[in-house]
C-alpha cells in the first residue's frame, strides 16, 4: 500500500513535465498540422541551456529556468521562420520530413558542442527528502511539479483568456477562415510553433536537474510526447495534458510491478492498445463537418 | 534507356571490386552501403509508391537480424510456466530464411494494426514498434545477451546438391552476396510496380476515394506492400548480422532509419532507381567525408543536406535529373486531334 | 421490374447537423434518374452514402436487392454499382492510359489464383496484353484516345471529367452515379456529354445523376428526383418537375445563383 502511494506520488510528479511535453506537441500538430520532429531536440536544448546558465555562467536556479524557457521560444521561432516558412503549403510528409532533417541537425549539433558525456545540473534544494509518513518526495522534485503546473495554467490563460489564445483557437478551427477574417496566421504560426517549443524545452528544462543531461535525452522523450498525444488525441490539449500523467502512472506502475527495463515500452504499448481500440484517442474531439 | 540504364548500373557494380582492387576498407563501405541500399529499397516501396512513412524501419531491419543470428547461433531460454524452449542451431541459410519471414509477419502486423487509420498514425505506430522492439532485445539478456551483443554469428553457406557447399567468409563474397540479394530485391519490386499491385499502389496514394471506387481495396493492398517491404529490411537485416557477425541492439537505432529515409527521399521516392542513386551516394558520403569531419558533424550535414534536397529538388535527385534530361532537347509538343466524341 | 437500387427512409446527420432527414426512391433498371436540388440539399453526401464512403444513421440502401450496409466502397464497386466524383476525377500524376489501367483493377491480370505470384514471375503477361487493349478501346469509346499518353492532371477540366467517366466504366458497371459531370464544361462539351450518357445507357447501364445544370438535366433525365435540406420535395418525370411549385419555392427560397439555376429550369421548359 505505502508502496503503490509512492508510486502515485511519483506519478503525479513525472505527469506534469509529460503534459508539458504533450500540451506543446499538440498545439503545433493541432494549429499548424506539423508533426514536429524537433520536438525532442527542443526538450534536449532546454536541458542545456538549464546546464549553460547554471553551471557555465553560474546564474541563479531560479532565474535560469525561465532563461532556458526563454531560449526555447526563441528557437522554436528561429525553426518556425528559417524552416516551416519556406515549405508553407507543402504536404503535411514533406514537412515532417523537414523536421526530421532539422531534429537530426540539433540533436547531433548538441552532441557535436557538449560532447557525449551526460552532465548534471546542481540544484539549490536540500539533499534529505521530504518525509510524508512511509511517502518521500525530494524537493527538487516537489518544485518541478509545481513549475509543470504553474507552466500548463499558464498555457490554459494564453488560449482561453488572450487575443493570440482567440486567433491561435479561430486557426485552429480553419486556418482559412480565420485568414479571412483577419488573422495574421503567419504570426500566429510562428507565435504557435515557439510556445509549443518553450514548453518542450521547458520540462527539458525541468526534468535536466532531477535526472541527468545528455544529447541523446530527446528522443525517447519526444517518442513519449508521441505517445501522449496519441493517448489524448491528435490536437487535443486537454486530452494531451491528461496522457502525460496516464503515461506517467503506466510507466510507475510498469517499472514498479513488471520490470524496471520495460518502463519506456509503456507509452508504446498504450499506443498500441489505444490504436486497437479508440483511432481517434481517449479523448478525441467531434469531427468537423463537410 | 531507361531499361538500359540499370543493367549499365549492375555491370558497374559487379565491376567494381576489380577495378578497386582489394581495399578491404572501401569494400565493406561498399557492403554496408548496399546492406543500407537493400533497406532504402524496401522502404521506399511503402514510402515512395504508397505514401506512408514507416519511421519504424530499422525494427524489421533488427528483426531479420536478430531472428537469423539466433536461428543459427541456437538458444536455450526459460519463458516461465516451466516452459522452456531450447533451439539447437541450423544452417545460417535457414536463418536468412527465417530472418526474412519473421519481419514480414511483422509488417503485416504492423499493416494490420495500423492502416486503419494511416496517416500520421502509421508514423508513430512504426517508430513505437522499433522502441518497443529494442527494448526487448535489450531487456531479454537470456535470449539476445543483451547490451553484450550476440557474437560469433556463423557467416552464410550456400550450398548447391551435387556441387558441395560454399562458405561466404571474405568481404568480396560477401559484396556478391549483397549484389546478388539486392538485385532481386530489384526485380521483384520492379515487377510488383508494374503489375497490377503496383497500378492499386500507386492510385491509393494519389486520389484514394477514386482508387476506392473503382475497387481497389486499400487495407489489402497497403498492408500486402508492408509484408513485402518489411521482408525485405528483414532480408538486409539478416546479411548485415551474419556479415558482420555480431549484433547488439544498437542495430535498432533510429539514426538508421533516417539514414534510409534520407536515401529514399534525395534519390527520388516512387522510382525504381533513386533509392539505389540516393543510397551510393548517402552510403559512400561518410567514406569522402570521414577525413574532414568527426561523425556526429556528418549527421548535421546530413540533416541539413535532407532539408536542402526538399527545398530544392523536392522529387529527388533521379526524377529531378531526369527532367533536366528531358527538357533540353525540347521538341515542339505535337498539336493532338481532338477525340472524336469531344470536339470544341 | 424490380428496382435495381432502392433507397429506404435513408438520414444522415453528423453530430447535431441533419444532413439527410428522410430520402426514399428508386431507381428501375435502363433509367436516366437526377437527383437535383439547391446548394447543401444533400445530394453529394446521399451519393456518399451509396457508394459507401459514409454510414448512413438510419434507412437502408439496397443495390440489386443486396443490402450495402457496411460494405466498404470497393465491395460496392465489386457488386456493380460505379461513381465519379465531383472535384477530383482522375490519378492527377498518370498518363490518362494508365490512369485506364488502374481502374480497370477489378480484372485481375492474372489467370491463376495467385495474381501477386503471377506479377512476380511473369506470368500476368497475356492478361495485361487483353487489360491494354481493354484500355485503349475504353479511351477510343469516351473519345480521349487521342490524350491516352497525357498527364491527366494536366488535362482541361472536361476531359479530366471523362477520364473520370472513364474510369468508373472501366469497372464494367451495372450503375452509374455521375456527381456533376458537366459542371466546368462549355455548351458544346456539355451537348457532347449528354450524347456519352445516352450511349452508356445503350449499353445497358443505369444512371443516376447529380447536376446543377438545368437544362442538361431536363433533357436528359427520365425522372428527375428533388432534394431540399436533406428532404425529398418532389420526383417523377421533368415535365411535372419544372412546374411543380414546391420545387419553384425552393429554388426561389436560394440565393441568386440557384434563382438563376430555376430560372434557366423554366426557359427550358418553353424550349
Amino acid at each position: 500500500m505505502d508502496q503503490l502511494i509512492q508510486h502515485l506520488v511519483n506519478t503525479l510528479i513525472l505527469g506534469g513535465t509529460y503534459a508539458l511535453l504533450g500540451i506543446g506537441l499538440t498545439l503545433i500538430f493541432g494549429i499548424m498540422n506539423v508533426v514536429n520532429f524537433t520536438h525532442g531536440a527542443l526538450y534536449t536544448v532546454g536541458a542545456y541551456l538549464m546546464y549553460l546558465a547554471v553551471s557555465a555562467l553560474g546564474l541563479d536556479f531560479f532565474l535560469a529556468l525561465p532563461a532556458a524557457i526563454l531560449g526555447g521560444l526563441l528557437f522554436g521561432a528561429a525553426i518556425e521562420i528559417l524552416l516551416l516558412r519556406p515549405f508553407r503549403g507543402q504536404d503535411i510528409d514533406t514537412v515532417m520530413l523537414v523536421m526530421i532533417g532539422a531534429g537530426i541537425a540539433l540533436q547531433s549539433g548538441t552532441l557535436w558542442i557538449f560532447g557525449g558525456v551526460a552532465k548534471a545540473i546542481p540544484s539549490p534544494f536540500p539533499e534529505a527528502p521530504l518525509q510524508f509518513g512511509p511517502v518521500s518526495v525530494s524537493w527538487l522534485r516537489l518544485f518541478v511539479l509545481g513549475a509543470a503546473l504553474l507552466l500548463i495554467g499558464l498555457t490554459y490563460a494564453l488560449i482561453n483568456r488572450t487575443k493570440l489564445g482567440l486567433a491561435m483557437r479561430a486557426a485552429f478551427q480553419d486556418a482559412d477562415t480565420a485568414a479571412l477574417m483577419g488573422v495574421n496566421v503567419r504570426l500566429i504560426d510562428t507565435a504557435t510553433f515557439a510556445i509549443g517549443s518553450s514548453l518542450a524545452a521547458a520540462a527539458g528544462a525541468l526534468l535536466g536537474p532531477v535526472y541527468v543531461v545528455y544529447p541523446q535525452m530527446g528522443g525517447l522523450a519526444e517518442l513519449k510526447a508521441f505517445a501522449i498525444v496519441i493517448l489524448g488525441g491528435l490536437g487535443n490539449v486537454t486530452g494531451a495534458a491528461i496522457g502525460g500523467f496516464i503515461l506517467a502512472l503506466a510507466e510507475e506502475l510498469g517499472a514498479g510491478y513488471v520490470s524496471s527495463g520495460y518502463r519506456d515500452a509503456m507509452g508504446f504499448l498504450i499506443i498500441i492498445a489505444v490504436l486497437l481500440y479508440r483511432p481517434t484517442g481517449l479523448f478525441a474531439r467531434a469531427e468537423r463537418v463537410g | 534507356m531507361s531499361r538500359l540504364l540499370p543493367l549499365a548500373l549492375l555491370a558497374g557494380l559487379v565491376a567494381l571490386p576489380l577495378a578497386l582492387g582489394a581495399s578491404p576498407y572501401l569494400l565493406n563501405a561498399l557492403i554496408v552501403t548496399g546492406i543500407l541500399t537493400i533497406g532504402a529499397m524496401s522502404l521506399n516501396l511503402l514510402l515512395g509508391f504508397t505514401g506512408q512513412l514507416s519511421l519504424g524501419h530499422i525494427a524489421f531491419f533488427g528483426i531479420g537480424a536478430y531472428v537469423s543470428a539466433l536461428t543459427s547461433l541456437g538458444f536455450d531460454v526459460e519463458l516461465g510456466f516451466g516452459l522452456r524452449v531450447v533451439h539447437e542451431p541450423w544452417p545460417a541459410a535457414i536463418g536468412f530464411a527465417l530472418g526474412t519471414l519473421a519481419a514480414g509477419a511483422c509488417g503485416w502486423l504492423i499493416g494490420r494494426l495500423s492502416f486503419r487509420v494511416r496517416g500520421a498514425y502509421f508514423v508513430i505506430v512504426t517508430i513505437s514498434f522499433a522502441e518497443v522492439v529494442r527494448l526487448v532485445a535489450l531487456n531479454w539478456v537470456e535470449l539476445t545477451q543483451g547490451p553484450l551483443a550476440l557474437t560469433g554469428i556463423p557467416p552464410i553457406t550456400l550450398g548447391l546438391p551435387g556441387l558441395g557447399t560454399w562458405t561466404l567468409r571474405t568481404k568480396l563474397q560477401n559484396y556478391y552476396l549483397v549484389l546478388a540479394v539486392g538485385t532481386l530485391c530489384w526485380l521483384v519490386i520492379a515487377r510488383l510496380v508494374g503489375s497490377r499491385f503496383g497500378r492499386a499502389m500507386r492510385g491509393l496514394k494519389e486520389n484514394e476515394s477514386l482508387a476506392l471506387s473503382v475497387g481497389i481495396n486499400a487495407t489489402r493492398t497497403l498492408t500486402v506492400a508492408a509484408v513485402i517491404s518489411a521482408a525485405m529490411a528483414g532480408a538486409a537485416g539478416s546479411l548485415y548480422a551474419h556479415y558482420l557477425r555480431i549484433i547488439d541492439p544498437d542495430v535498432f537505432a533510429f539514426t538508421t532509419t533516417v539514414s534510409m529515409v534520407i536515401m529514399v527521399v534525395a534519390g527520388g521516392k516512387g522510382t525504381l532507381m533513386g533509392p539505389v542513386v540516393g543510397g551510393l551516394i548517402f552510403g559512400l558520403l561518410p567514406v569522402a567525408l570521414r577525413p574532414v569531419m568527426a561523425p556526429e558533424a556528418q549527421w548535421i550535414v546530413y540533416g541539413l543536406v535532407l532539408i536542402v534536397i526538399l527545398f530544392v529538388m523536392p522529387r529527388g535527385i533521379v526524377p529531378g535529373l531526369a527532367g533536366l534530361v528531358r527538357r533540353r532537347p525540347s521538341p515542339p509538343a505535337p498539336v493532338l486531334e481532338p477525340g472524336p466524341a469531344v470536339q470544341r | 421490374m424490380s428496382p435495381i437500387l432502392s433507397v429506404a427512409h435513408v438520414g444522415v446527420r453528423f453530430g447535431g447537423l441533419v444532413a439527410i432527414a428522410d430520402l426514399h426512391f428508386d431507381v428501375a433498371e435502363g433509367e436516366i434518374v437526377s437527383l437535383i436540388g439547391p446548394n447543401g440539399a444533400g445530394k453529394t453526401t446521399a451519393f456518399n452514402v451509396m457508394t459507401g464512403f459514409l454510414k448512413p444513421s438510419q434507412g437502408e440502401v439496397r443495390f440489386r436487392g443486396t443490402p450495402l450496409r457496411g460494405l466498404a466502397p470497393h465491395e460496392i464497386t465489386r457488386l456493380g454499382l460505379a461513381r465519379t466524383f465531383q472535384r477530383t476525377s482522375v490519378f492527377p500524376d498518370d498518363t490518362v492510359f494508365d490512369n485506364v489501367m488502374i481502374g480497370l483493377h477489378r480484372h485481375a491480370a492474372g489467370t491463376g489464383r495467385a495474381p501477386l505470384l503471377d506479377a512476380l514471375v511473369g506470368r500476368a503477361g497475356a492478361g495485361e496484353r487483353a487489360l491494354r487493349e481493354r484500355a485503349v478501346a475504353l479511351l477510343d469509346w469516351v473519345g480521349l484516345g487521342a490524350r491516352a499518353q497525357e498527364r491527366a492532371g494536366a488535362l482541361a477540366y472536361g476531359e479530366q471529367r471523362l477520364v473520370g467517366v472513364a474510369l468508373a466504366l472501366a469497372t464494367e458497371p451495372a450503375m452509374l452515379l455521375l456527381d456533376e459531370p458537366v459542371s466546368g464544361m462549355n455548351a458544346s462539351e456539355t451537348r457532347v456529354f449528354v450524347r456519352l450518357i445516352r450511349q452508356i445507357r445503350e449499353r445497358g447501364v443505369t444512371i443516376l445523376l447529380v447536376e446543377h445544370d438545368m437544362p442538361m438535366v431536363m433533357e436528359v433525365s427520365d425522372r428527375i428526383v428533388v432534394l431540399n435540406y436533406g428532404r425529398l420535395i418532389a420526383a417523377g418525370p421533368p415535365a411535372a418537375i419544372r412546374s411543380d411549385p414546391a420545387v419553384i419555392e425552393a429554388y426561389l427560397g436560394q440565393g441568386s445563383a440557384a434563382r438563376r439555376a430555376a430560372a434557366e429550369a423554366r426557359e427550358a421548359a418553353d424550349a
